[in-house]
């Protein structure tokens, strides 16, 4: 079904290798699973937020640098939900609390997808192919939806609870692993597999990678590039949300510029990745996260630039990205 | 004489003359125009935000690259104050050191940066310099021991600059010429110059070369100028006047901390000052940056009056409420983009012809 033979092993062979070494340095096995699994986690995360931007900009040459503000917008409308069924939330049922992780989870994609329409109509159809213009544009965008997120929900921090099987660890061996990076991990590779999926085996799939390839050749062939677009935008945005919701729950208390926090990981995910890799982005965010965990571990001090030392390492290296897409 | 100082790069509009005369007699007299602490503050900011609206206008209006990393440059040189002046102590030796060593750490980050991520695409570079921007801001909030932290830095300036020197016996004009109002000339000298400079840059050849490149620079390229360098060179120049404006911030406040220089909050100032005003013409950062200054100053007085008298209708008061300022000007600035892409100053121009 998938042709193995096709694909880099490189990146793939970078991770484990990276989590291999750490193992060693690390010395203790069952700290090792904790930083492991949480660094899994947290990639998870931002790939799931950063999977649209690359795609985006690599189909239309669209950078959002507003991305940020979908994932604020999904975490808040979430807020919709988690606040009037609090109750779901504290009862101590597995099917309880994920029928409200998943209902607040329909919602913000539902509403940071028809954002994502409305923002793409009008913010961003303008300014088509003015790299300068779209910067600016959604840079301005960015600040007026989070000044609204402040006008419609306040100012200050709000705090939300985690719903009350997904709290405390597991126990494995001697290592604790939340069980909220389970669920993180789980729900990250469960988009990932939908998205390679998506884009390997539907026919819709297959025009979106080929207009990534060469836009002006799909659209030779008469597909409307720009349907195609509006579509990957609004799923982007979605996804966004997704992500979102997953931030909020994991950093519990929602603050406006909490989106815009991710945006610099995200940007250097996208970067490593190969702009326009959907499977570089999922490398580049896993790495990413690894190797700040790891070193934040081990050398604390470094960890604080450990991210820009990683894409000045990959790109001195990889200059085009983990996974080249042609033409760029 | 004064198409000279400008570079030959006149106003071009009897409007625009007028208002930037009114800003340049108002922030020349403001200690004795408009007395008090709080309005000589706003003065200086002013003053300082100019140059590094201007120093921004000169990669974005000029090069046409955006850099996130501007607030960086601008907080080396407030720490290179800083550092100094709570190192070795409040005299014009350290003063001195501490301005080469942030000029030549500008520089190198500078030319660093613009080598890496220059030669690809103007998007590269500003998702780049955002990056390393966010991780120097980091740094600085994280390494205490040398930059204070969160809490930041307060030192003593030298003698001259402090509120209790007395440069006469006597008031001027019924103004005392303290330590503080001393400093005001020295931030607006500074300032003034500094500006002048970068009008002198952007008229030079050199400016023009930046100009093609920002039209067209497959075209540039094509006519044998290497596109990299350039870019890099306008890079390096307009950090030196950010670190530069970062000095002076730091010499008339005082103080340093990460959220009065590193904080993307400010960048954001920055764009919507020269975004606002005009890009491409230095003379819309003067305008962005004393309409910002004043807005951010004194907007938020309207705004609470005008939310007091809309309390009964929904919503109004909240999108009204003083802190929400951001929120219009941040409309402004998208519309700003749309509708006049050459800013207040290219409308002050255009209407001119017109007429």
């Amino acid at each position: 079904m998938i042709d193995f033979k096709q694909i880099d092993w490189v990146p793939p062979g970078l991770i484990v290798g990276m989590a291999l070494i750490a193992l060693p340095l690390v010395g203790d096995p069952a700290a090792w699973l904790t930083l492991t699994v949480a660094a899994l986690a947290m990639g998870m995360m931002i790939f799931v937020m950063s999977s649209g931007l690359t795609l985006v900009f690599g189909l239309m040459d669209v950078i959002n640098f507003g991305h940020g503000v979908f994932i604020s917008i999904g975490a808040y409308v979430a807020l919709l939900v988690f606040v009037p069924l609090a109750a779901w939330g504290a009862a101590d049922s597995l099917t309880l609390n994920l029928a409200l992780v998943g209902l607040a989870i329909l919602v913000s994609m539902t509403a940071t997808g028809a954002l994502g329409y409305a923002f793409e109509q009008v913010v961003i159809r303008p300014v088509y192919g003015q790299h300068l213009k779209q910067i600016l544009i959604t840079t301005g965008g960015l600040i007026v939806v989070e000044q609204l997120i402040h006008a419609l929900w306040g100012a200050n921090p709000i705090p939300l609870r985690l719903p009350e099987t997904l709290r405390g660890s597991f126990l494995i061996g001697d290592a604790a692993v939340e069980r909220f990076r389970v669920f993180a991990i789980v729900l990250g590779l469960a988009v990932f597999a939908a998205m390679y999926i998506g884009l390997n085996r539907t026919r819709i799939g297959l025009l979106i990678r080929a207009g990534v390839e060469n836009r002006e050749m799909v659209e030779a062939l008469g597909y409307d590039i720009r349907k195609i677009f509006i579509g990957v935008f609004v799923a982007g945005s979605a996804l966004a949300g997704l992500g979102g919701v997953l931030w909020a729950l994991y950093r519990q208390i929602l603050v406006a510029s909490m989106g815009m926090e991710m945006m610099v990981l995200i940007f250097i995910a996208i970067i490593i990745g190969g702009l326009g890799s959907v499977g570089g982005c999922f490398a580049g965010s896993i790495l990413l996260a690894l190797l700040a965990n790891y070193t934040g571990f081990l050398v604390p001090k470094l960890a604080l630039v450990s991210n820009i030392l990683l894409m000045l390492a990959i790109l001195v290296w990889r200059p085009q990205g983990l996974y080249p897409v042609a033409r760029r | 004489m004064i198409a000279r100082l400008l570079s030959g790069d006149l106003p071009r509009s009897h409007a625009l003359t007028v208002v930037l005369v009114i800003v340049l007699v108002s922030l020349a007299g403001a200690p004795f125009l408009f007395p008090g602490s709080q309005s000589l503050n706003v003065a200086a900011k002013i003053c300082v935000f100019i140059v590094l609206a201007a120093s921004y206008d000169l990669l974005l209006g000029y090069t046409g690259i955006v850099s996130f990393a501007h607030t960086m440059f601008y907080g080396i040189g407030g720490y290179g104050i800083a550092i100094a002046m709570h190192g070795i102590g409040a005299n014009w030796g350290a003063m001195g050191v501490g301005i080469a060593l942030a000029l030549l750490v500008s520089l190198i980050l500078a030319v660093v940066i613009g080598l890496f991520s220059l030669r690809v695409r103007a998007i590269f570079f500003a998702m780049i310099t955002l990056a390393v921007a966010s991780a120097f801001a980091v740094l600085a909030s994280q390494l205490r021991d040398i930059t204070g932290g969160e809490d930041g830095r307060s030192y003593s300036v030298p003698a001259m600059f402090r509120p209790s020197f007395r440069l006469f016996e006597q008031p001027v004009l019924g103004v005392s010429i303290t330590g503080r109002i001393l400093t005001y000339y020295i931030v607006f000298t500074s300032s003034l110059l500094l500006f002048l400079a970068a009008l002198r840059i952007v008229n030079s050849p050199f400016g023009r070369v930046l100009q093609a490149i920002r039209e067209n620079e497959f075209r540039a390229e094509a006519l044998g100028y290497r596109v990299v360098v350039y870019r890099t060179v306008a890079s390096v120049l307009s950090a030196g006047m950010a670190t530069l404006a970062g000095v002076l911030m730091a010499l008339w406040l005082r103080y340093t901390g990460p959220d009065t220089t590193l904080s993307f909050a400010i960048m954001i100032d920055i764009l919507l000052m020269v975004v606002i005003g005009g890009m491409g013409t230095l003379y819309g950062a003067v305008l962005g940056a004393t309409i910002f200054i004043l807005a951010q100053n004194y907007l938020q007085v309207v705004m609470g009056k005008l939310s007091a008298a809309t309390s009964g209708i929904p919503l109004l008061p909240q999108l009204l409420h003083p802190d929400r300022w951001l929120l219009w000007l941040g409309i402004l600035f998208v519309l700003s983009v749309y509708f006049f892409p050459t800013g207040i100053v290219g409308r002050l121009r255009s209407g001119r012809l017109k007429a």
